[in-house]
């Protein structure tokens, strides 16, 4: 895509953020719509184009009085969202539609009107990984990560960090589930979920949801709120079993994502203020600063100890706390969105100044799938 | 409550017909000899359809894994291993490590392991890794 030919015109989370036992999944998706179309000042006769994931775009659309020429029902997990950016960005620019609306709701904690977790025996996870007790991301996330600590020395108490530092975040922005500081001591002493993943390095389960909007570029100007341009966008997938990744000690999508949007936004790693890495589990944010080129293979602990992510640090990540400490629904990549344009808007709780570029970084299923998209504040 | 157990498809039966035969059968290409895991009808690497099972060596070495805490009443009681072992074919799959303790300490990766099958069914018989004897 051109750089800057799309722009994000609106953008909300849920009214509400944790625990919302009295909305159903589908009532998410419609509460984050709404107040995004109030963002943007616009109705639903005023889309054309839908995205969404965990819901269909046709439930989507129906339930809230759209129209569309342009539905996309992409899913690939968490980074669903970033992907959802991207085909939109292509859409706008080849004119299919004018407006896009992209939503996220998830009954994560609450489990309203959420469905049930389908099994199937016959796919190739059914026969080759669930028989082994590989059932659920705690026992799927975390498997290539020993394999990746012996080969660069990284350790428990490096993962502890990144926990850490994501909470020191945590703390400024309101909306956060868990706000109190915590010590790589407090990590090691959380009780084991699956060696050597201890609770605190392990994302919350919570509701919420979230909504964009996009639309052409030219027309950005006309919307109540600064426009956020898209810069450059990229998505890749690997593989359904994480036993079958290339490497365990790095993400093929991630690299193959990450450098497509750097590419396709003409920047270098030096330009980016502000990141998002998708942190469902503490070691992804050392996967996605290595695979992203920020930092060589092997450094990003160092990087990360050495507080450049923190708080005043050079490259400030994950400032809403993360899935790690803000929220983590089930697929958080619209949370990481929400908190890139908040950055570039001006508007983030805890607020990077003179923000001009945001990396954001989503991941679907167990290393299975990579969006990343990049905007900008400048025209 | 039972562990899940996997259901065949004609694309894979081999390779469960193998286990339950106490052979662990992989496939390579015959036009570029890779070999490959888990079973298809063709060639990952080329796409050639001239493939091949055979019988591999069972032998391999502990390549990741997590021991898992969390209660698996399917998976008994105890802290149990999921594991990712490297055949010295070259494929890897997920597995469990048994025949010892399920600690950081006893599983080191990088350490020989073999296979053993364990039957679970009169269908299916489930191949997990042991460390290598001998």
């Amino acid at each position: 895509m051109k750089p800057k030919s799309v722009a994000v015109v609106g953008a909300a989370e849920t009214t509400k953020m944790g625990k919302i036992p009295d909305v159903s999944v589908l009532g998410l998706h419609a509460d984050a719509a709404l107040n995004a179309m109030k963002d943007a000042g616009l109705k639903p006769s005023d889309i054309d184009g839908v995205a969404t994931a965990g819901v269909s775009p046709v439930e989507l659309a129906h339930y809230l009085g759209i129209t569309p020429t342009y539905a996309d029902g992409t899913r690939v997990g968490g980074c669903s969202f970033m992907l959802h950016v991207r085909h939109a960005a292509a859409a706008i620019n080849a004119g299919l539609c004018k407006t896009v609306l992209i939503t996220h709701g998830e009954s994560g904690r609450s489990r309203v009107g959420a469905g049930g977790f389908g099994r199937n025996a016959t796919s190739l996870m059914g026969q080759f990984e669930m028989p082994y007790g590989v059932t659920s991301p705690p026992t799927m996330f975390t498997i290539p990560v020993l394999r990746y600590m012996k080969t660069y020395g990284v350790t428990e108490e490096d993962l502890a960090m990144v926990a850490v530092v994501q909470r020191e975040w945590a703390a400024l922005n309101p909306r956060s589930s868990f706000k109190d500081p915590i010590t790589v001591d407090d990590v090691l002493n959380s009780p084991m979920i699956a060696w050597p993943f201890r609770m605190l390095m392990c994302c919350l389960v919570t509701d919420g949801g979230g909504a964009l909007i996009l639309t052409s570029a030219d027309r950005a100007k006309d919307f109540p709120n600064k426009p956020v341009f898209v810069l450059g966008t990229g998505e890749s997938v690997e593989t359904p079993m994480v036993s079958q990744m290339e490497d365990f000690n790095t993400s093929k999508a991630f690299r193959v994502s990450g450098k497509k949007a750097f590419e396709e936004a003409g920047i270098k790693h030096a330009d980016v203020d502000h990141l998002m890495i998708y942190d469902a589990f503490a070691h992804l944010p050392l996967y996605g600063l290595e695979d992203l080129g920020f930092v060589k293979p092997g450094e990003a602990k160092d990087f990360v100890r050495e507080r450049n992510t923190a708080i005043g640090g050079k490259l400030p990540m994950n400032t809403n706390g993360g899935g790690l400490s803000y929220m983590h629904s089930g697929m958080y990549g619209m949370y990481a969105l929400m908190e890139s344009v908040r950055q570039m808007r001006g508007t983030a709780a805890a607020q990077v100044d003179g923000a001009k570029i945001s990396v954001c970084q989503g991941v679907g299923g167990m290393f299975a799938a990579a969006g990343t998209v990049i905007f900008g504040n400048e025209a | 409550m039972a562990r899940m157990l996997p259901e065949p498809t004609p694309e894979t039966r081999h390779f469960w017909e193998g286990c339950k035969d106490g052979e662990l059968r992989l496939q390579r290409c015959t036009e570029c000899t890779h070999s490959y895991f888990p079973p298809r009808a063709f060639c990952p690497k080329c796409g050639s359809r001239d493939v091949e099972v055979y019988a591999a060596s069972g032998k391999g070495f502990l390549y990741s894994y997590v021991i898992n805490h969390r209660p698996r009443p399917d998976m008994g009681t105890e802290p149990h291993s999921i594991a990712v072992v490297e055949l010295d074919e070259g494929p890897r799959m997920m597995t469990n490590i048994v025949g010892c303790p399920q600690t950081p300490e006893a599983l080191q990766l990088d350490m020989k392991v073999q296979v053993k099958f364990e039957k679970q069914t009169d269908d299916i018989s489930l191949p997990l890794f042991e460390p290598a004897k001998g």
